[in-house]
């Protein structure tokens, strides 16, 4: 057990104007000692005006220049500790001091929206990486090379998560990506290798499907999960987001489509979460899933006595290169406005990315660390991890090439890959609508 | 003009005064939160409003654009069929089998009243527990429904229930109705106990008993709790999203996308909140419609109570 250091919510102040609200009414002075109709009606007067004022309590950001706020959405007590232990250790080197405001995931760019419409920006932002260069985009987000903050020593790809015109704007302390969990036992049992070409795969998952267990999962759900986890099919066989109805994209929706129509996968990988697809693999539904590092810990704890494995993504044919694509988050520094402060945060945003703090969170978190050399210490002390680092080191940022426009493309992609595996719609069909609707 | 008169007609006034100061914090609550919030709906459906606007403040006035790309969106015209069927299904599920339980729930039996405090039970469910709940009872491989249907015989291939574009609307049909049930039954039920034990005795002596009792005293007595169930229904229904996010979030491949799916989408999804608004608006116009309708029906009942 890590020492828990104890989140310390430093108490929020008020100091933003407040208009006042319609309560400045004058006390009725003629009234007596009883109240009148009068006084009455001027208190029922002054309840929207209260409400008003209450609707004021936000914090527009305190004087203290050293009173750093912070917003991310590490909600689960994993990575709670990780994060609140880390600030905790490098605002006290620096003299600094912290409040969190940890949001329930679902709801951060919302929240993010309305802060920003608002001036309540927070000093640090935490931000899930696909949402970056919208936000940079939208001027909303101090360039960290100002503040002595660069990329350098960075994997090349986790450093793009950050950048936006050529500028960096986050830092991705820790990255995740998806690779390919086996049960090992099912495996020797069926007499199969862990694949790794696409004939392999289909080989494989369908030698391990039996009456009461499939033979792979992943997830196909309409969200930005279901892109996520074809994306590796797709870029592996040189599809590219910017050519939706190209070969490789087509290619990597077939291999779905047809390992769902051989019955090796259940059509319900539609309704899937890369989480139900986890619980799939879990209560022994499936003997392989594409799935990620941050949910190992929910593995271990529910089902101990599974002897289970990793390796990367499968991949068209022998020899090429296995690309899956970054996840995880961006810590950013918004444009306050206020110099003194945005400095403070900076300083502690590049203690915080510290090579030896990365591999302290990713420890933690089953996470892996975005500098280049502090992963490959990673993965000699942590070898059940290590697939995932080697899948990180060749793997992609979603928005590279996009951008801003992700979030559209995105939705293209998972609405296509839908109508492909449950209508078995060609497709050539149903990529080259997608590809018109993001055009 | 005495003095007392004029007292008076200044106490009027005081008194008017006092009157509409009770009003006017309901009216400041109304303008607030409701007046305000479609006025800026309607304002932003003619602009170009997207993620940049809420950090810069710049949303230019595109005119109609938003609505025109609303229009020829290819999902549109499904979303408003989807949102028909939807609704019609829903509504007509959930009033038949309500309508059935408050007939049955009238008839005094032991337990009556705690099996009918069961039926609350949708209600006392947050939605996404809901949803997530119906979402294994619906799972295809090991789903109750599945295994049930067919441990009577009923199917022999597991149905794809949210898994195919054929089934999908009709299993959120289903779920809806189930949640829908309660608030029917509520009314309805309510409405049975008003109608005077007399009118049934009387009808027995003239020979209208089982079904021809329903159809000739029931029905008609129940005219104006009926048009306020389906009424309220049919606006209730027509703007369901948590439902459907929690089910399917609108798939798959758009089987179950409904205008209110689709505008939270277009909006949260996408961004592109100037197109998002004039989708929503389009809802509101339809929900508007009937709750003309309601209030009217609500007015000459009131006039003829």
């Amino acid at each position: 057990m890590p020492s828990t250091p104890t989140p310390t919510p430093t108490p929020t102040r008020n100091t933003a104007p407040c208009p006042p609200g319609p309560a400045g009414h004058p006390r009725d002075r003629g009234a007596g000692v009883e109240p009148t109709r009068r006084a009455l009606a001027l208190g029922a007067l002054s309840v929207p005006g209260l409400l008003a004022l209450a609707g004021c309590a936000s914090d527009g950001g305190g004087s203290d220049p050293t009173a750093i706020r912070i917003v991310d959405y590490y909600n689960t007590p994993a990575d709670d500790v990780a994060i609140n232990g880390t600030f905790e250790k490098c605002a006290a080197d620096l003299g600094l001091t912290f409040s969190r405001e940890r949001v329930p995931g679902d709801q951060l760019v919302a929240k993010v929206l309305q802060m920003g419409s608002s001036r309540t920006m927070p000093d640090l932002l935490m931000l899930d990486n696909p949402n970056v260069q919208q936000v940079a985009d939208s001027g909303a987000l101090a360039p960290l090379g100002q503040y002595g903050i660069s990329a350098e020593g960075l994997t090349p790809a986790v450093a793009d998560l950050g950048m936006y015109q050529g500028e960096l704007y986050g830092i991705a302390p820790t990255v995740n990506t998806i690779a390919l969990f086996y049960d090992v036992t099912a495996l020797e049992e069926a007499g199969v290798e862990p694949p790794t070409t696409w004939d392999e795969l289909r080989e494989a998952a369908a030698a391990l499907t039996t009456e009461d267990r499939y033979g792979l999962a992943f997830s196909a759900i309409a969200s930005y999960e279901g892109t996520f986890q074809l994306m590796p099919f797709m870029w592996s066989n040189g599809g590219e987001e910017t050519d939706l109805d190209g070969e490789g994209v087509l290619g990597a929706s077939g291999l779905w489509a047809d390992l769902i129509r051989e019955g090796s996968v259940s059509r319900s990988v539609v309704n899937w979460g890369q989480g139900d697809a986890m619980d799939q693999f879990k209560a022994g539904n499936a003997a392989m899933v594409v799935n990620g590092p941050w949910n190992i810990a929910g593995l271990e704890a529910d089902t101990p006595d599974l002897e289970w494995d990793v390796t990367t993504i499968p991949v068209p044919a022998l020899g090429e290169d296995s690309v899956a694509p970054l996840g995880g988050e961006v810590w950013t520094v918004p444009a306050t406005g206020n110099e003194e402060r945005q400095a403070n945060a900076a300083a502690l945003l590049k203690a915080f990315v510290a090579p030896e703090n990365q591999l302290y969170m990713a420890g933690e978190r089953s996470t892996i660390p975005g500098d280049v050399e502090a992963a490959e210490q990673f993965a000699s002390e942590n070898p059940d991890l290590s697939t995932f680092v080697e899948q990180v080191s060749t793997a992609r940022s979603r928005t590279a090439q996009l951008g801003p426009d992700w979030p559209r493309t995105a939705k293209a992609i998972y609405t296509a890959n839908q109508r492909v595996l449950v209508d078995d719609t060609d497709p050539a069909e149903a990529f080259d609508e997608a590809a018109r609707t993001v055009s | 003009m005495t003095a007392i008169q004029t007292r008076r007609r200044s106490r009027n006034r005081s008194d008017l005064l006092v009157r509409y100061a009770f009003v006017l914090p309901a009216a400041l609550y109304m303008i607030a939160f409701f007046g305000y919030p479609i006025l800026k709906n309607v304002v932003m459906s003619f602009q170009a409003y997207d993620f940049a606007t809420f950090f810069n403040g710049h949303a230019p006035f595109v005119g109609v654009d938003n609505y025109a790309a609303t229009f020829s969106d290819p999902i549109f015209l499904r979303a408003l069929s989807n949102t028909g069927l939807f609704t019609v299904g829903s509504i007509i599920g959930q009033f038949v089998l309500g309508m059935g339980l408050a007939l049955y729930f009238r008839k005094r039996f032991p337990l009556s009243g705690f099996l009918r405090s069961l039926l609350l039970l949708p209600w006392l469910l947050p939605m996404i527990v809901s949803a997530a709940v119906w979402r294994w009872i619906l799972e295809q491989d090991n789903g109750a429904l599945n295994q049930f249907l067919s441990g009577i015989g009923l199917i022999s291939d597991p149905i794809p229930w949210l898994n195919s574009s054929d089934t999908a609307l009709i299993a959120v049909i289903i779920v809806n109705i189930w949640l829908g049930i309660p608030f029917n039954v509520v009314l309805l039920y309510s409405g049975l106990q008003s109608i005077p034990d007399e009118l049934y005795e009387a009808g027995q002596l003239d020979g209208a008993t089982g079904w021809k009792s329903f159809l000739h005293i029931t029905l008609p007595m129940l005219r104006p709790v009926v048009s306020v169930v389906l009424l309220l229904g049919v606006i209730y229904t027509i703007k369901v999203l948590d439902l459907i996010i929690g089910l399917t979030g609108g798939g798959p491949a758009n089987a179950t996308q409904t205008l209110a799916t689709r505008s939270y989408e277009m909006s949260f999804v996408e961004f592109d909140f100037g197109q998002g608004a004039a989708l929503s608006n389009v809802l509101i116009v339809i929900a508007l419609a009937f709750s003309i309708v309601y209030l009217r029906a609500n007015a000459r009942a009131a006039k003829n109570g």
